[in-house]
């Protein structure tokens, strides 16, 4: 398995996929590392729904590799994890909304990334010198409402209300499509714990922890690096989702214009979630340097550094207009900032941001079948 | 590899029993070498392969429900050797078991939940999270962070044991000799169930047709240098562990997943698609010990087990697909076999099938009745198609012919008397405790309880 072996299709993966998890459900020596095992030991064959499933229940933390006899040079050639990350990227090509938008997944690189945000932020750089450079350039006090003086704040709203509600109804569409094609019922008549039970995996991070020691990654030796980066990463941008949205309530419930004072409550959880947000993916980048090539699709590195170097920069840009609101530096900071945010945004849903949205629709629907006694007899 | 110093103890192999041996001896404070043939990818000989250990322990454990008694568990050996066994050898190993669990978590072992097993035989066995890979690179891992130094791709080819005693080895270390000398010397370098030569010296021209489950690397050259230069032997060379595993699997290293546990649900005839033994005798974990030298013993060492859709999707799901047909003359035709034969076979088994209520979880009262050999249990007719058969070949997990040892795991010489310097440990003396037959999870408890005993008395013998 070199790392320029041709991309494989989706039927070639399915195909691939059902050999393995034949070699995997004879063997069960995986059982309790995760809630992949379980689940295809449930199983006596595997649809291709049954695979997308597994894929994306699966965090990808490497232990099953390690621990395989028949990992390569074996014959067997089983490489688990990576087998399930490719399948992973054809799932989000297959489930995502407007279906023809999926080709982007392909495009979604690091370059393509930088590309999108520089490109943003350049329009936006356009808008605001339409009025001259003269605004743009002044050192504004955070008393004159500096932010909208450069960028008016209905164009802000409309631009980013926009792309927003686009971005929810896609992630919402894929979802449902993911949901649709599982078979089963509306989620909510399993009541609440599955999603209960989901929420705490996926908070957790439950399964990226290789059954205990932590998960094998960037290398054999168990470690809680991913887990912990990812959850600076996560909480970091949890909380600066926070902060804009309790932004928007002191702007149209309190009548408060930003820029907020360092202390007030945006500006707080906006610095503590962009500092995680900073630490978080700059972490995950280093590991990912060091990780090894066996792990992961090497045909998806674009895509997860794209999405990494995005976050790194929202956070980046985000804390440096803090930093130099009131110098003549601010105009640039917030387009820039804004185009990254902007960037982030249109590419999330056709981009290495779904893994959180199956990797939850996988573990409702772990939750929900684990009550169910497992099959006796199977269909031939 | 430093080979130009001496090492105070050297370990041959590099599978459970060596690497329990290195952590000890070294944990005692001896610098420690381990010579292991395999490259990395393949370092870990069949112990890689493995999945559990049989544990004695008095009450539930965190990894084993209930309680496993030092009694029980040695009534079960007594049973599966019919007395081949060194009673003061097992009963100490048995009791040393208690003693494993936390020692393996401590070097980094991790263990699935009770219940969790699909063996159901977590009452007597604690099953790795991850299997035997697993634990050996923790081993490997912990071996490292304690400095004991590992030699890959470094055969063992020659020694000289005079004056009771190993003063230095010679290995092949990637096509390189050297001589590597050491004041102690374990031997854990696993038995010859690698060496298709020698299997074929012990089992004659069918040893042809067997595969290898496990390792390449076990090639026997370690036993045979000892038993040549006046290791005193146990067990001979065609006892050992062999069961019938699926005839596609690899040649080498195809492991626990080739199994076939379809045999007790249906009939296997052979290459002239007669039945030769009873198939519902005991339950399948239970049987396909001995199914392997039933097969063995087979014209072409080859058979078949066929069964029908009723018992589809009742075991667990081989590797390889079966071969499906609709008719028994068609599954015939697919296999090879006269087609008149295997319907004659089939008719007549049908026929001796009586009523009875069919329920795979216990030794059910569904038989034939004057049909020769017998099916005693879950006897079901073989009439509702497709029928499918997977085709089964014997598969040899490890041999029992070894050196003979003693409660301090010293190698004993052929006058009876311990050699100086000289340890031994898993299957290279596993035949002191298993004359012949096989309890699941046992390889394991030798491995570790002697790799333990001989790093401690090694280091012991060196450090005073
Ligand atoms: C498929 C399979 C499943 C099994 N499952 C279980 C189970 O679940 N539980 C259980 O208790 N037992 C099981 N066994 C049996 C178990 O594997 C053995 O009993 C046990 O691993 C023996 O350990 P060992 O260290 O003596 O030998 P090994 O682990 O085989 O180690 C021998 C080592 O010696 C090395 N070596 C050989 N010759 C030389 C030489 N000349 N120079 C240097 N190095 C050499 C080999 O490369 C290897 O590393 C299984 C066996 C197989 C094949
Ligand atoms: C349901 C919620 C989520 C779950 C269960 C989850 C789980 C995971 C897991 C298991 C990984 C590692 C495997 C992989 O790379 O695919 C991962 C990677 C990652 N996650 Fe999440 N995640 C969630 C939400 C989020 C969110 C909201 C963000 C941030 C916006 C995020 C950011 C990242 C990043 C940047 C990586 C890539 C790391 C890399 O490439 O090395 N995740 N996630
Ligand atoms: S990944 Fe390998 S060791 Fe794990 S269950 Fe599958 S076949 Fe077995
Ligand atoms: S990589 Fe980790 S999470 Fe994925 S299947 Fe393997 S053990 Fe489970």
């Amino acid at each position: 398995m070199s790392a320029a072996e041709a991309r494989r299709t989706l039927p070639e993966l399915v195909e691939e996929a059902q050999r393995v998890l034949a070699i995997c459900n004879a063997c069960r020596y995986c059982e309790g590392y995760c809630a992949v095992f379980p689940t295809l030991q449930r199983r006596l064959s595997f649809t291709e729904s049954d695979i997308h499933y597994l894929a994306n229940l699966c965090h990808n933390c490497g232990s099953c590799l390690y621990a395989c006899q028949y990992a390569p040079p074996h014959e067997f050639q089983l490489n688990f994890p990576r087998l399930l990350a490719q399948v992973r990227r054809e799932s989000w090509r297959k489930y995502a909304w407007p279906g023809f938008l999926a080709r982007a997944f392909d495009a979604n690189g690091l370059v393509t990334s930088l590309a999108t945000a520089a490109s943003l932020a350049f329009m936006l750089l356009f808008a605001a010198l339409l009025d001259g450079p003269a605004r743009l350039f002044a050192a504004w006090s955070d008393a004159q409402g500096s932010f909208y003086a450069v960028i008016p704040h209905d164009a802000m709203v409309a631009v980013f209300g926009t792309v927003s509600a686009f971005v929810l109804v896609a992630l919402v569409a894929g979802f449902a499509r993911f949901w649709a094609d599982t078979g089963e019922g509306r989620i909510g008549l399993a009541g609440a714990e599955p999603a209960t039970g989901a929420l705490d995996d996926a908070l957790t991070l439950k399964y990226l922890d290789g059954g205990g020691d932590g998960c094998t990654y960037p290398d054999e030796k168990p470690s809680f690096a991913r887990r912990r980066f990812h959850h600076l990463t996560f909480y970091g941008f949890m909380l600066c989702f926070a902060a804009t949205s309790t932004a928007t309530v002191y702007h149209y419930v309190l009548g408060l214009k930003a820029p907020y004072p360092f202390w007030s409550l945006p500006v707080l959880l906006g610095t503590v979630g962009g500092i995680g947000l900073l630490a978080g993916p700059a972490g995950l980048l280093w590991l990912k340097w060091r990780r090894d090539p066996m792990l992961a699709d090497p045909d998806q590195k674009g895509m997860e550094a794209g999405f990494l170097a995005l976050l790194f920069l929202t956070s980046l840009t985000g804390l440096a207009l803090l930093a130099f609101r009131e110098t003549r530096a601010m105009g640039m900071l917030l387009v820039a900032h804004l185009g990254v945010v902007l960037a982030l945004f249109v590419t999330m849903p056709y981009g290495k941001f779904v893994h959180g949205l199956y990797r939850f629709a996988a573990l409702v629907r772990f939750h929900i079948e684990r009550r169910r006694p497992p099959p006796v007899t199977a269909p031939e | 590899m430093d080979s130009t110093g001496e090492w105070d103890v050297l370990v041959l192999g590099g599978g459970n029993a060596a690497l329990c041996a290195a952590l000890t001896a070294r944990e005692a404070g001896a610098t420690v070498l381990v010579l292991e043939s395999a490259p990395f990818d393949y370092r870990g000989g069949n112990s890689r392969h493995t999945r559990n250990m049989r544990t004695m322990h008095e009450g539930p454990l965190d990894v084993l429900t209930d309680a496993y008694p030092e009694e029980e568990y040695w009534q079960d050996l007594l049973k599966v050797t019919g007395g081949l066994t060194d009673e003061t050898l097992a009963r100490m190993t048995i009791r040393r078991t208690q003693r494993h669990v936390p020692w393996m978590k401590a070097h980094g072992v991790r263990f699935q939940a009770p219940l969790g097993g699909t063996l159901h035989l977590s009452r007597t066995n604690a099953f790795f999270l991850g299997g035997g890979k697993a634990l050996m690179n923790a081993y490997y891992r912990a071996a490292a962070a304690m400095g004991v130094e590992i030699a890959y791709e470094t055969e063992v080819v020659d020694l000289a044991l005079a004056g009771r005693r190993i003063d230095s080895v010679t290995v092949d270390c990637k096509g390189e000799r050297r001589v590597i000398r050491a004041r102690a010397v374990v031997v854990a370098a696993g038995g010859f169930e690698s060496n298709l030569e020698w299997l074929r010296e012990a089992w004659g021209p069918p040893a042809d047709n067997f595969i290898v489950r496990g390792t390449p690397y076990n090639m026997g050259k370690v036993l045979k240098l000892l038993l040549d230069q006046g290791a005193r032997r146990v067990s001979d060379a065609t006892q050992g562990h062999c069961v019938a595993i699926d005839a596609r699997s690899p040649r080498y290293d195809g492991g626990i997943v080739t199994r076939v546990d379809a045999v007790s649900l249906g009939i296997v005839v052979n290459r002239d698609a007669q039945r030769f033994y009873d198939e519902g005798e005991d339950f399948w974990p239970k049987r396909y010990a001995i199914w392997g030298r039933l097969v063995a013993g087979q014209p072409g060492q080859i058979g078949y087990s066929i069964i029908d859709a009723k018992s589809m999707g009742k075991f667990m799901p081989p590797v390889f697909p079966p071969e499906k047909a609709h008719s028994v003359r068609e599954l015939a035709g697919k296999l090879g076999l006269d087609a008149q034969a295997l319907e004659k076979t089939i008719a007549e088994f049908n026929a001796a099938v009586r009523p009875g209520t069919f329920d795979h979880t216990i030794l059910d009262d569904c038989r034939t009745e004057g049909l020769v050999p017998a099916k005693t249990h879950w006897a079901r007719t073989i009439d509702t198609p497709p029928f499918y058969a997977y085709p089964l070949r014997p598969g040899i997990t490890f041999t029992y012919l070894g050196v003979a040892v003693d409660e301090r795991a010293r190698m004993i010489l052929q006058d009876d008397q311990p050699a100086a310097n000289v340890w031994a440990a898993g299957e290279i003396m596993a035949g002191n405790i298993l004359g012949k037959g096989y309890l699941a999870g046992i390889g394991m408890a030798i491995g570790t309880t002697f790799g333990r005993i001989a790093g401690e008395e090694a280091a012991r013998h060196v450090r005073g």
